[in-house]
């Protein structure tokens, strides 16, 4: 009997290295004669460069090179959707913190004086910021010859103009969040020497798309570009798009010797991108009973200097735009913007927390105008397996979001605060007593798709190996995806257990030697990696069977011998569509994750601060192929939901960044996140393997506004805007005092 | 970068003598991140690490006196019934590790504004022991801070020690972030009654370039207050105490929050604590 397969929480071959600070993150990467590489950033939000002077740092006793966009090997331009990022700023610089120079040299000390002492003259202009005004301005200045358009997408439903008995809107507006990963991007570029070729070892989502791009902008074929990866320190969607990847190659490239990178805190806020800030127009109709009749939306994200995934928000934004609801008539509405503001891309919940967090809103203030339980609304109108999307697509899987909204509104509620300063507002600092402390109640709810979407094919490969060692069959699974921390190599070992009755399974350093596996985002790893094993896994049984001439195969070390039986297989989710591009009608998804949010808070009505006393949630994951690693997943994504809820937010002011450091850039300890009652309802996919369903995005999508509505509860506010900063509480139109 | 590790006071203040420039480095909480950041490139460090004398607490003229570099987890643990504003001022800092390492000597060097012990002591009335190879200077909290991360302290001097008055009434800090814990302040304020002298002392922090105390809203009190009567405080009383804080402040619009905010925050903080401890006050043997 085999032990720690599907359905086991087994524990995780990396944790206790973690726990005791053991674990080797990219940035632990270190090679005897290694050099080290340092960024030029652009510190204007938008200019013209009008000349580099690298004569001073190249004559600094240690340095080896300076590169400029000159030295880009390759293309100097690529980027997740729309090519239009250079490697090295040519001519412009969009956006605070952009590269425009890069040095190696003996000591990480000697690189960053070094690119203290590259001279660029800029001529500065006035950054472009607004993208509202954007979107609807051809004739403001353009951020990228093209105009500031990156995509529009419209979605018609039913009668798009319907009318309704009693109507609600809201105009909410949505803070940049960051990813916040504790490992700054980080990697050693290693020449192969006379190949001409590079090994870069790193901390990334997705091996193969950086690999390809890597080897674009090198001038390479990929053959001579292998990536492998190195420990990752979170991920959360800043390690999509590029950051180290194509500069210490370059280096590493141009002086012949190994070269590592790794950004500190600060730079590590300019190194990738942000969540898309959003401003978002939204009407509700309903009836007199309280079922929708309509949603009309126009939703506004702001991409800033470069495209990154924001034709992909857009996409979400929209085709998720009236949330698990059944809505039969709709107008969604999205643009998404270039600006001189940071560049934002993926983030967990991609286009889709925006967006929640509006239609949540808007769902309590119709239960308000209705007079109903905010709840029992949401259950009224919840979609259920057979409901159509806005987008036409029929749910043919099942969707139990009434079932999960009920589950957490019966759940026991918490006692009132009592004297413990911990357990109030304001916490350890000691704000309050019991004064001024209300207490509230609120619910979100959401829905995600699952997977890339609008007719991408992100397939993924695993090859297994079967043999004997020392006696005992092993299996050895290979595979190109990132483990981000999400517990995909745990999950990986227990399918392969599962399917070969095999104990001992073995992981294969990830890396570019195998196909691809797609990127470790859009919750979807544990589905589409999960059946790229799971099928290698059923072609070695099937070639064990074989040799066995059986089905059943009791001793495999004795019908092994010394045979190896490897295959390499790959799993392809079933195919979605494009959206039309004018009514946004289309099978555009191939799975939703729901998941349903309760939050108790506690709010001091003079202070303003704000105590999240209880934060519960169910949610609909298929089959929990780990449990434990299940209920982490929502505890984790819960908390990053309450941290945009209450407190984090990249302050960005005229294009510029003013909190680039944990110190002003807040996350939530745990004294801010409160204990979780977890309800884990497995309702399998048939369409998908195990009938999992991706679980790492809903809860950080649906736990924001759950908590924004307690607080409304609480304070009988309007609060359009997160995260919900202190002074958005208390009234100060007496100037403060 | 030189690493200066004296034995004992007297040797620690000779090398400062010799080399000004050399920074004190105490828990380092504040100095390692300098470095890190590359804010100062100091051409030495002068570790008080190793100084036994920096690192304990006595009793001198009826003072409480901590040494510099006693970390607040000692001032948590082992004077909060002594002294507990600074004590409580002391929970506030940071987090557990912060606090294992961090001090008071060093929150004094570093004289910020946003400083959390800098309100209690200034509401206590507390003294700040200075040293050179020239001498020993005594100088009140409230003489001590000059300038947003600026004090009194000459470039061969150091902070030996503050000397603390033991409660002789009630005590209360309170800080507002926006986090339930480990935050920089947004604002703070400390408050300490002192019942034999029939007066009470303040602080306010993070809300002007330097710590200060709230002297009108003190005199209010102090002329205002019943004394020894088992009465309650009138709610107009409390009110107007607390505006009379949020108007001894100058505060500014950071990422941390705005002026008009802070000033809301300290008038609310000023009266919930002057309530707290007016109520311990009124339990107390003082008032029977
Ligand atoms: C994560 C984190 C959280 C923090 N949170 C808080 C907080 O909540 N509240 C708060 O107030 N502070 C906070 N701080 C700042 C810091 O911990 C405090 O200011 C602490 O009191 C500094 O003490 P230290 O012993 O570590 O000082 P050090 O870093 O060693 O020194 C600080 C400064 O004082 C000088 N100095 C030290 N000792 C002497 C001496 N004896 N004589 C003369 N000069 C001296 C040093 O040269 C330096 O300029 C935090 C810091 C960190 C890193």
């Amino acid at each position: 009997m085999t032990t720690g397969g599907i359905g086991e929480s087994p524990l995780r071959p990396d944790g206790g290295l973690k726990v005791r600070g053991q674990y080797a993150y990219s940035s632990d990467l270190w090679l005897e004669n290694m050099l080290w590489g340092a960024t030029l950033r652009s510190p204007h939000p938008s200019a013209r460069i009008l000349s580099v002077d690298t004569s001073a740092a190249l004559a600094m006793p240690g340095v080896h090179t300076v590169l400029t966009y000159k030295d880009v090997p390759g293309e100097n331009v690529y980027g997740l959707k729309l090519q239009d990022t250079p490697v090295l700023a040519e001519e412009v610089v969009r956006y605070q913190g952009e590269p425009v120079a890069l040095v190696a040299a003996e000591h990480p000390e000697t690189a960053r004086r070094a690119v203290k002492a590259i001279k660029v003259e800029y001529e500065v202009f006035e950054p472009v910021l607004d993208p509202e005004l954007v979107a609807h301005s051809p004739d403001a200045p353009q951020v990228h010859p093209g105009g500031n358009l990156v995509r529009h997408q419209r979605i018609l439903k039913g009668d798009p103009d319907a009318t309704a008995d009693v109507v609600v809107s809201g105009v909410y507006e949505i803070g940049m969040q960051d990813q916040a990963f504790l490992g700054p991007e980080s990697g050693l570029a290693v020449p192969d020497g006379d190949g001409g070729g590079v090994h870069l070892y790193l901390a990334t989502q997705w091996l193969h798309v950086d690999q390809r791009q890597t080897a674009k902008a090198l001038g390479l074929p990929v053959e001579k570009v292998k990536l492998t990866m190195s420990g990752v320190g979170g991920a959360f969607g800043g390690r999509e798009d590029l950051s180290i990847q194509v500069h210490a190659c370059m280096l590493a490239l141009r002086t012949g010797r190994p070269v590592k990178m790794s950004y500190n805190r600060q730079e590590s806020f300019f190194g990738h991108v942000h969540r898309h800030p959003a401003k978002m127009y939204y009407e509700h109709g309903a009836t007199a009973e309280g079922d929708l009749v309509y949603v009309r939306a126009r939703l506004y994200f702001d991409g800033g200097a470069y495209a990154s995934k924001t034709p992909v928000v857009v996409g979400n934004g929209t085709t998720l735009g009236v949330g698990p609801y059944n809505v039969p008539n709709a107008r969604i509405e999205a643009w998404g913007v270039y600006t001189n503001n940071p560049p934002c891309g993926a983030m967990r919940g991609l286009g889709a927390v925006q967006p929640t967090y509006a239609y949540e809103s808007q769902m309590d203030k119709l239960a308000a105008a209705l007079g109903m339980d905010p709840a029992d609304l949401r259950i009224r109108n919840a979609m259920s397996e057979g409901s159509t999307t806005v987008t036409g697509q029929v749910v043919d899987f099942p969707a139990p979001v009434a079932e999960l909204i009920q589950r957490v509104k019966d759940m026991p509620l918490p006692e009132p605060s009592g004297s413990d300063i911990l357990q109030l507002p304001g916490g350890a600092a000691n704000t309050t007593h019991g004064e001024g402390v209300v207490r509230g109640v609120g619910y979100g709810v959401t829905i995600k798709n699952i997977s890339y979407a609008e007719g991408l094919d992100d397939y993924s490969t695993a090859r297994v190996r079967l043999e004997v060692v020392d006696g005992e069959p092993v299996a050895t699974v290979h595979t190109a995806a990132a483990e981000v921390g999400q517990g995909l190599i745990t999950v990986q070992q227990q399918i392969a257990r599962t399917e070969l009755g095999v104990q001992q399974v073995v992981l294969h350093p990830c890396d570019t030697d195998i196909g691809d596996a797609g990127s470790s985002s859009a919750s979807r790893q544990t589905y589409i990696t999960g059946g790229a094993v799971r099928n290698a896994c059923r072609a070695v049984r099937a070639k064990l069977q074989e040799l066995a001439g059986s089905e059943d195969v009791p001793d495999i070390a004795a019908v092994l011998g010394d045979e190896v039986i490897e295959e390499t297989r790959e799993y392809h989710h079933r195919k979605t569509y494009p959206l039309d591009p004018e009514t946004g009608q289309g099978n555009a998804h191939v799975q939703y994750g729901f998941s349903a949010h309760r939050a108790v808070v506690d709010v001091d009505t003079e202070l303003g601060l704000v105590k999240v006393v209880q934060l519960d949630c169910a949610q609909d994951v298929g089959k929990a192929i780990n449990p434990d690693a299940v209920v982490g997943q929502i505890h984790g994504g819960s908390a990053q939901g309450l941290g945009l809820a209450v407190m984090e937010e990249i302050q960005v002011a005229e294009g510029r960044i003013r909190n680039p450091s944990f110190t002003d850039y807040l996350i939530p300890t745990i004294l801010d996140m409160p204990p979780m009652t977890v309800d884990v309802v497995e309702r399998p996919d048939p369409h998908a393997p195990y009938g999992v369903r991706g679980v790492g995005e809903p809860p950080t999508i649906s736990a924001t506004p759950a908590i924004a509505n307690a607080i409304r509860a609480a304070t009988g506010l309007e609060l359009p805007r997160v995260p919900i900063r202190p002074e958005y509480i208390i009234d100060l139109t007496d100037g403060g005092s | 970068m030189d690493f200066l590790n004296p034995g004992s006071v007297t040797e620690a203040l000779e090398l400062k003598a010799s080399v000004p420039d050399a920074v004190p480095i105490a828990g380092g909480t504040d100095v390692m991140v300098e470095l890190n950041f590359d804010h100062r490139r100091p051409p030495a460090l002068l570790n008080l690490n190793r100084i036994a004398e920096l690192h304990t607490y006595s009793t001198v003229d009826g003072r409480v006196r901590i040494g510099a570099c006693v970390p607040y987890s000692r001032i948590v643990t082992e004077l909060g019934s002594v002294l507990p504003g600074l004590a409580m001022a002391s929970r506030t800092v940071g987090s557990p590790q912060i606090r294992n390492r961090g001090s008071v000597g060093g929150n004094l060097g570093a004289a910020s504004p946003a400083g959390d012990s800098h309100p209690a002591l200034l509401a206590t009335d507390a003294v700040v022991e200075i040293a050179s190879t020239r001498g020993v200077r005594m100088v009140p909290a409230k003489d001590f801070y000059v300038g947003v991360k600026r004090n009194v302290l000459e470039p061969d001097e150091l902070i030996t020690a503050v000397h603390v008055p033991p409660a002789t009434g009630p005590q209360q800090f309170s800080k507002v972030g926006t986090r339930n814990a480990m935050v920089i302040a947004v604002c703070a304020f400390a408050i300490a009654l002192h019942p034999e002298q029939q007066r009470v002392g303040t602080g306010i922090g993070s809300a002007a370039p330097t710590p200060l105390r709230a002297h009108e809203a003190e005199e209010f009190l102090a002329a205002e207050l019943p004394w020894g009567s088992p009465d309650g405080l009138l709610d107009s009383l409390n009110r107007r105490f607390g505006e009379l804080v949020a108007k001894a402040a100058s505060p500014i619009d950071d990422v941390r929050g705005t002026a008009s905010y802070r000033r809301h925050a300290l008038a609310v903080m000023a009266r919930r604590t002057l309530s707290w401890t007016w109520s311990e006050y009124r339990r107390t043997a003082q008032c029977a």
